[in-house]
């Protein structure tokens, strides 16, 4: 198991803090991605646990580009991968965003 | 001297007159096998042992493992699967010298090791028509052991629905002047209907077991996932639609079963039904069948038939191949050449990419043949009859003064691969294999030039729009994700692709990502692949968790 910390820019806030939302599926192993508040102003802080060693790179990468693309500032965001390639993680993570931010949830 | 222009037609009644005595009219009973074939074998016969994708003469083979190798030695073996450890055991006893085949899925392994220690040589791997039309050419069997359901008391032949790779194997080695021996799981007085004269086939004996047929083409909707989704609703209003596809060929894997089960969801919001995919070389899916029921599907031919799916497509006869018996008749020979000639897409699921866009399942330890995606996934360039769908390749292809078309050829792959493998690479692992196992070309399943879309999670890449070598791998690696050769590319040139249309996005699709969830998939279990069959589908054991 690899730890990763990261802190993105993120232009976009993603709005007034709420309760956190967790998300993880049947069928995508035990991919876990949790959205909650904090980060601090145009920051999106990211960790992940994953479980294959040595693609911190990619990750980085893969996790520069959400926070680019989508309202993340202000959120704490955490990825347990379960084995997960970069392709499911960033379509969880996009459904998770949008759930947590869901008017009237 | 006089030429005798009769040797095979002589030599075939000497091996007769050996096995007499071995048979009751041409019946043999089942433990007379090995001294029927220790009769009917001379050493180095060209031998055909039935083994297709899926229905394979089991008994035989193990008959055949049993003779004895100081009579029986040095066969060549053609045929189209090597899939059972009988066909290997063949040549760790010395039975057997030579290959030629299509596919040895299982025994892959075991496979490249007999032919590294040097005990197995390969003649050559093969596509399946390929191999069928060496048998018509110089690959005649000079015996064939065949498989079928069952058999009359004077010996016609009934395949059932797995008719598969029967009827050419018969046909080369039967007007030939060679020799037909078939398996079969029973006898009857009257057969349900007649797939193989009684006249082509020598000797029959009664299987003790049925023979073995594999669920090759079932996908539980339980496992597909979200990403499989997304890159199904791409294909469909990117490719599926853009274009008109109506006759087509699927592979067997997760991603193009989630593209049979978005048919009557993600295609019928499109109004899609009626327009595209109405006519299918394909063997009969389970997860096609809520696409059948919706009518999205107006006819399939089928290479063969799937365990569990008899009754349901017993019941579809408007959709499937029958025989007057009502069940499925299957022909691979025949199927192939529809995927080949008649559809105007073929897509499938692949391992490994490289920039020129040449994929291949081949790893280093593995030697797995191609079975028939290459026949499906490569232009038809004997192919003169118009479609709105071909001819728009053809065009968007461009090139030449001469107007033609073209076949769409879709290849369909996430950048990364379980293991955090990248699915993208400089340089196929086929290249290695081939100078392991001295090869002399890499085995590529499909070539990049008959590759017209690459389909990832990231986009779609359209081939036929680039115009220079460089603009392809540019292309390729516009789709590529996050793997070192996607982030390889220039965010340019990218976009430059991006907007000529060469490289398509979810968003510049009108594909909202978030909707692509599991609940989008007509069928999300085996159980609603049942209830979608109104009952006739009837899973194999191991798919069924209720």
């Amino acid at each position: 198991m690899e730890h990763l910390a990261f802190e993105m820019d993120s232009r976009e806030e993603g709005g007034p803090a709420r309760p956190p939302v967790l998300v993880g599926a049947v069928g995508s192993g035990n991919l876990e991605v949790l959205v909650e508040p904090g980060g601090g102003a145009g920051r999106c802080r990211v960790e992940v646990h994953t479980s294959a060693p040595g693609f911190a790179a990619v990750w980085e990468a893969v996790l520069r580009d959400f926070a680019g693309r989508h309202p993340v500032a202000g959120l704490s965001l955490a990825v347990n991968d379960g084995g997960a390639t970069p392709a499911v993680v960033t379509l969880r993570l996009g459904q998770a965003l949008e759930e947590y931010r869901r008017p009237g949830r | 001297m006089t030429r005798d222009w009769s040797r095979a037609r002589r030599d075939r009644a000497e091996r007769l007159e050996r096995a007499r005595g071995l048979a009751d009219g041409k019946w043999v009973e089942a433990e007379r096998a090995p001294a029927l074939l220790e009769a009917l074998l001379r050493p180095g016969d060209r031998v055909c042992l039935e083994g297709d994708n899926q229905k394979q003469a089991d008994f035989l083979a193990r008959s055949l493992a049993r003779v004895d190798p100081a009579r029986v030695h040095d066969l060549h073996l053609v045929q189209s699967v090597v899939a059972l450890p009988e066909h290997l055991e063949l040549f760790e006893r010395g039975v057997g010298r030579r290959l030629d085949f299509s596919f040895s899925g299982p025994q892959a392994v075991r496979l490249a090791q007999l032919a590294g220690s040097g005990r197995l040589e390969i003649g050559a791997i093969h596509t399946y028509v390929e191999l069928y039309a060496r048998y018509f050419v110089d690959l005649t069997p000079r015996v064939a052991l065949v498989a079928a359901q069952a058999a009359d008391a004077e010996g016609n032949l009934y395949t059932g629905p797995n008719t598969e790779d029967t009827p050419a194997i018969v046909e080369a080695t039967a007007f030939k002047d060679g020799l037909v021996v078939a398996q079969v799981n029973e006898r009857v007085e009257r057969l349900p209907r007649v797939d193989v004269p009684a006249g082509w086939v020598d000797y029959l004996v009664r299987a003790p077991a049925p023979s073995t047929i594999e669920p090759l083409f079932t996908r539980d909707p339980a496992l597909i996932g979200e990403v499989q989704v997304l890159m199904a609703m791409m294909v469909i209003r990117g490719i599926y639609a853009e274009y008109g596809v109506q006759r087509l060929n699927h592979g067997i894997g997760f991603d193009t079963a989630a593209i049979e089960l978005l048919l009557p969801t993600y295609g019928e919001e499109l109004g899609l039904r009626g327009k595209v995919c109405r006519h299918w070389a394909l063997n009969p899916h389970p997860t096609l069948i809520p696409a059948v029921e919706s009518g999205f599907v107006e006819s399939v031919h089928s290479f063969g038939s799937e365990l569990g799916m008899e009754a349901y497509v017993a019941a579809r006869p408007d959709v499937f191949f029958t025989g007057r018996d009502g069940s499925l008749r299957s022909n691979r020979a025949f199927s192939q050449l529809a995927g080949h000639y008649a559809c105007d897409l073929f897509i499938g699921s692949t391992l490994q990419m490289d920039l020129e866009g040449n994929s291949s399942t081949a790893t280093r330890s593995r030697v797995t043949g191609f079975g028939g995606a290459p026949n499906m996934g490569c232009d038809a360039r004997g192919r003169r009859h118009a479609s709105p769908a071909w001819v728009r390749a053809g065009r968007e292809g461009g090139g030449a003064v001469m107007p033609r078309g073209r076949k769409l050829v879709v290849q369909l792959l996430e950048t990364w691969r379980e293991h955090m493998e990248p699915a993208f690479v400089e340089r196929l692992d086929a290249w290695e294999l081939a100078g392991a196992m001295r090869m002399e070309l890499p085995p590529v399943m499909i070539y990049g030039d008959d590759v017209t879309h690459v389909v990832t999670e990231e986009g779609v890449a359209n081939l036929l729009l680039c115009r220079t070598p460089e603009e392809r791998a540019e292309a390729i690696r516009g789709v590529a994700g996050y793997t070192p050769v996607g982030r390889g590319r220039s965010r340019a040139a990218v976009e430059a692709l991006r907007d000529r249309g060469a490289i398509r996005r979810p968003e510049d699709l009108g594909i909202d990502v978030r909707r692509a969830t599991r609940d989008l998939l007509a069928a999300r279990s085996v159980k609603e692949l049942v209830r979608w069959s109104g009952g006739l589908y009837q899973p194999p054991a191991r798919f069924r968790s209720w």
